[in-house]
């Protein structure tokens, strides 16, 4: 399949916007991951560019600190010969006084066809969608504490890669779900894909509340018993940051407690996928050993993001446009 | 001028009346209840076959916004909009700008709404200066100028040797307080109930233990010194069973329940409605059915709304960061009316939830029908069904969360000091 020719049709079943996985239908996101793959190949040439989005716009709005999934979208656009315009809250006219969803909406009036927005707050990118009247893609690029969607997507496709189909699989979430997009995100496609088990594993002052019952997840504060035969890792990062008052004692507790060390890993399936959304915090969360030892994907992982947030701003952006201008 | 309210069906909680007659009034007060009084020469007959004729709605938990934030609602606008309810007492809370912790803004507030003259205005005076949680205000003075109790509503007293003062205070002249019970260090970083839907939502979730853990140690303090307290917005089952425990230990706990913790849950919010962003926030279906329970069994004397108007603006923003509180004086009637369409209660002890209960709490000259009480009378016809829209409503704010609902029991008349306020056009009544 060429991947400046897909089968746009297709789109159609696809969500308007992409605000978060919850609730949005296999068919759309193997239709996202098959898109992908398209693009994985163009990733690995020598001329990595298409003109699939030629003459089209995409601004990526980030009113939060970001370096890879800024890129990450900045670099997808451009490979698609898009034009590409990064906008960062510190940049913006926020500081003189006018509101975000203003800043919003005046860039909307500059008729981009996708506007990726990363947030703090949960939501922001709903509230932006509800607030656009033209043909515009919102593409949340991660909203507070609620979904990622586009790292969960390339998550699966890194999966994918390694394991085949997701059905069947046992997986393990490690760390600080309680304040992690990521994780949300993850749940809710390993869910739809069929993945066979789904362990969120840290102290319960990182666990959301009531996760099983809201995320459909099995929850273990033992490390070693929740990575026992599992087929994925999934490291998340310990946002220290985001952590109010007193959520872990220490780095060194944290670490000998639910860390990913070489012994913790021998645990689980003999060939196990190691992988960790980004920026790592080494010997806080994850060893060094494993995070550059054989069974890690981190990388790999960074190179997949790529290519979905190639599929994602091909099928959201491109065709919605035509005959319905703002 | 003299009045007659002829033929509807009487319904008085306060007095247990519930009959087919003749209200007669004069002077502004009820003069007889069935028979004629001896030279009456009426002026007026309203007929109101077929409706019921109930005392006038008391809300004693509303936001008027004046003085500071008269682009929300102003005294005119919430006197339209109580009147439009069958609303006919109002109790204003503290956190206008400036702060209601002074006499000048109370007699500010009383002296507007005694010239718009569409509801009794009652204003709750702050507990603490610039409702900071530090030093106490004159309480005393604020009573002699009008002050029917004291809150710092929105903003708890988080220090419990401030409150344990402000109880004591207040329990020297015998004062009220009403208590939004919220510990702010639980509730810090919550936007919604703690639970399966904001964990869903990445939200941060306040437990009902901010709630329950305050409501526990105010009544153990109401204990320390003897204080009248009233809990606010009551929305936990937790806070009720805490609110019951004081009550059968004989303490002065009292409690209110706002129309939308009876009806709505935590995932009203979906997918980030800031409609349903209100503190307390929306709690469980488990909440929301014992908070149901001690309406109806009267642990909880009074519904009261908690209107909070917002212009859109405040709330076209993300959920974390838009404004608290939902509009409630027009839709408070209708939604009673749905608790005994539920089989929550039956008619005269939702009535009594709306009249009579907060009219005591309060201590107001309200709230009931009985022969030389105020003439604030509501009349509605309770088979008339209607949907509520926003943009029919008085209120200057529109942020209502039941916008769409069908509700029964419509507001024909409504009678301040016996003039009628509603429909609009008549003359205020005693401005």
């Amino acid at each position: 399949m060429s991947p400046s020719q897909p089968a746009i049709e297709d789109a159609a079943d696809l969500p308007r916007h992409l605000l978060g996985l919850e609730g949005v239908s296999a068919a759309s996101i193997n239709r996202i991951l098959e898109e992908a793959q398209g693009f994985r190949a163009l990733v690995d040439q020598a001329d990595k560019k298409t003109d699939a989005l030629k003459g089209r716009t995409v601004i990526n709005l980030f009113f939060e600190a970001s370096t890879r999934t800024r890129t990450s979208f900045e670099l997808a656009g451009k490979r698609l010969s898009a034009d590409v315009i990064n906008i960062s809250a510190s940049a913006s006219s926020l500081q003189k006084g006018e509101t975000w969803l203003d800043t919003v909406r005046t860039l909307e009036a500059m008729t981009p066809d996708a506007l990726v927005i990363r947030h703090p707050d949960s939501g922001a990118p709903h509230l932006a969608a509800r607030a656009l009247d033209s043909h515009c893609a919102v593409i949340n690029g991660g909203d507070g504490t609620h979904e990622h969607p586009t790292q969960a997507l390339l998550d699966v496709l890194t999966i994918q890669h390694h394991k085949g189909p997701i059905a069947g699989l046992k997986v393990a979430i490690v760390g600080d779900a309680a304040h992690s997009r990521v994780a949300r995100s993850q749940i809710h496609a390993l869910h739809t894909l069929g993945a066979a088990e789904i362990r969120l594993v840290g102290p319960k002052t990182l666990m959301p509340t009531e996760a099983a019952t809201a995320l459909g997840v099995q929850v273990f504060h033992d490390a070693d018993a929740g990575l026992e035969n599992v087929d994925v890792i999934i490291m998340l990062r310990m946002q220290m940051e985001r952590i109010r008052g007193a959520a872990v004692p220490s780095q060194r507790e944290y670490f000998r407690l639910y860390g990913l060390d070489p012994a913790r890993v021998e645990r689980a399936a003999d060939d196990v996928l190691v992988m960790h959304p980004g920026p790592m915090n080494r010997g806080v969360e994850i060893a060094s050993e494993v995070a550059d030892g054989p069974y890690s994907v981190i990388l790999p992982q960074v190179t997949n993001g790529l290519a979905i947030r190639m599929a994602v701003l091909n099928l959201l952006a491109r065709e919605r446009g035509s005959g319905s201008p703002a | 001028m003299k009045t007659v309210i002829q033929g509807g069906r009487v319904i008085d909680p306060a007095n247990g009346v519930d009959t087919v007659a003749d209200v007669y009034i004069a002077e502004g007060r009820i003069q007889a209840v069935g028979e004629t009084p001896p030279d009456f020469q009426t002026d007026e007959t309203i007929d109101a076959a077929g409706r019921i004729v109930c005392p006038g709605l008391v809300d004693m938990h509303v936001h008027l916004r004046e003085p500071g934030q008269e682009w929300k609602e102003d005294i005119a606008s919430g006197s339209r909009a109580a009147a439009a309810g069958g609303v006919t007492s109002v109790a204003c809370m503290a956190n206008t700008r400036p702060v209601n912790d002074r006499r000048s803004v109370t007699e500010q507030i009383k002296a507007t709404a005694a010239s718009v003259g569409m509801a009794r205005i009652h204003p709750i005076g702050a507990v603490t200066r610039d409702l900071a949680g530090e030093a106490l205000t004159e309480m005393n003075e604020l009573h002699a100028a009008g002050c029917v109790a004291f809150s710092d509503d929105g903003r708890p007293v988080p220090d419990a040797g401030v409150m344990r003062q402000a109880l004591e205070y207040a329990a020297t002249f015998d004062y009220l307080l009403i208590l939004h019970e919220e510990e702010p260090a639980l509730s810090a970083g919550g936007a919604m109930n703690e639970g399966a839907h904001a964990t869903r939502m990445g939200l941060g979730g306040i437990p009902n233990a901010s709630e329950d853990v305050m409501i526990a140690r105010d009544a153990i303090l109401a204990e320390l010194t003897g204080a009248r307290i009233h809990i606010a917005h009551v929305a936990t089952a937790g806070g009720v069973d805490l609110i019951r425990q004081a009550q059968a230990r004989g303490l002065g706990v009292t409690g209110e329940a706002a129309p939308h913790h009876l009806f709505l849950t935590d995932t009203t919010v979906g997918t980030f409605d800031s409609h349903a962003k209100m503190a307390p926030p929306l709690r469980s279906p488990e909440d929301r059915e014992a908070v149901r329970a001690a309406v109806a069994d009267g642990t909880l004397t009074a519904i009261a709304t908690d209107h909070a108007p917002h212009e859109a603006d405040a709330k076209n923003e993300v959920f974390a960061c838009c404004a608290n509180g939902v509009t409630g004086l027009e839709t408070l009637l209708g939604l009673s009316l749905k608790l005994v369409d539920e089989g929550v209660m039956d008619l005269a002890t939702a009535l009594d939830r709306v009249t009579r209960g907060p009219a005591s709490v309060l201590g107001l000259d309200a709230g009931r029908l009985g022969v030389g009480d105020v003439a604030d009378i509501c009349i509605l016809d309770p088979e008339a069904r209607w949907q509520v829209d926003p943009a029919g409503l008085h209120s200057r704010s529109v942020n209502t969360p039941f916008a769409g609902w069908n509700l029964r029991g419509r507001v024909e008349r409504t009678l301040v000091g016996g003039r009628t306020v509603f429909p609009f056009g008549g003359e205020p009544y005693g401005g």
